[in-house]
């Protein structure tokens, strides 16, 4: 299983559909995608994760990146996930204070703060 | 006891193999269920963090699975072949929020952060030979006999 992504515009937001394996190999394109987005210009992300499959260190490294990058231009990224095995990497990592972490996509593009 | 060795060039695109692999013989060796996902996840975070190590130092070996099935419980180990302190990182969970910062790097540190949060019985040590990540998990029932 590769990975998938796909984007699309909600508003002021972006939302990147994530589907597939991210780990150490495809990691690198997800990388690739977010910093494309912000040099583009947007600045307000939503990770759509409900179609990982797998999501390792690699993985959560990246999305760190990218908040880090958004936030540099007063943007944000929200992820939207409601698989239990993903939520657990972002518990035991302590990622679950970091990222604002949303049940559906209409609710992370609705949330302003 | 019974083993199972996997060698592979240090290459990313194989760490999906090798996690695939070690879910597969664990599940022979009877972990449970519920724990397989802990398990494909705590070997491939050891894997990539391997493969990175064999990436920085140019280290031309493969990276080294073992696959052990025990009376009452199941280990892997994972060496790379960084001699010295390379495998210090046993105390990873306590370094993972700084990581968290920074963008890439400190990835080995998250890695190891992920397999202690996630196994109970995990060693890490570091040898002439090379660093080693080795964990353990209890087997529910007596592994499955062909």
């Amino acid at each position: 299983m590769d990975l998938s992504l796909s984007t699309r515009t909600v508003g002021d937001r972006t939302v990147v559909e994530v589907g597939g394996e991210i780990d150490v190999y495809t990691a690198p394109k997800l990388r690739e995608q977010l910093v494309e987005l912000v040099n583009d210009g947007s600045y307000h992300l939503v990770v759509d994760m409900e179609r990982v499959d797998f999501l390792d260190s690699t993985g959560l490294g990246v999305l760190v990146g990218g908040l880090k990058r958004v936030r540099a231009h007063e943007g944000s990224l929200r992820l939207v996930c409601n698989q239990e095995r993903i939520l657990k990497i972002f518990r035991i990592t302590g990622l679950t204070k970091v990222f604002p972490i949303h049940t559906s996509v209409e609710e992370a593009v609705a949330a302003t703060d | 006891m019974a083993t199972v060795e996997l060698r592979f060039s240090a290459l990313p695109e194989h760490v999906r193999t090798a996690r695939l692999v070690a879910a597969a013989v664990a599940r022979r060796a009877g972990v449970d269920e519920a724990v397989l996902d802990e398990v494909r996840l705590a070997v491939g975070e050891a894997c990539s963090r391997a493969v990175g190590l064999h990436e920085s130092h140019d280290i031309a070996a493969p990276v080294r699975v073992l696959l052990i099935e025990d009376e009452k419980k199941f280990s892997i180990e994972v060496g790379d072949g960084v001699p010295g302190p390379g495998g210090a990182g046993a105390q990873g969970a306590a370094q993972a929020e700084g990581v968290a910062e920074s963008d890439g790097e400190g990835e080995d540190e998250m890695g190891l952060a992920v397999i202690s949060g996630l196994v109970d019985d995990v060693e890490v040590t570091a040898g002439k030979e090379g660093g080693m990540i080795r964990m353990t998990w209890p087997t529910t029932t007596a592994a499955v006999l062909p």
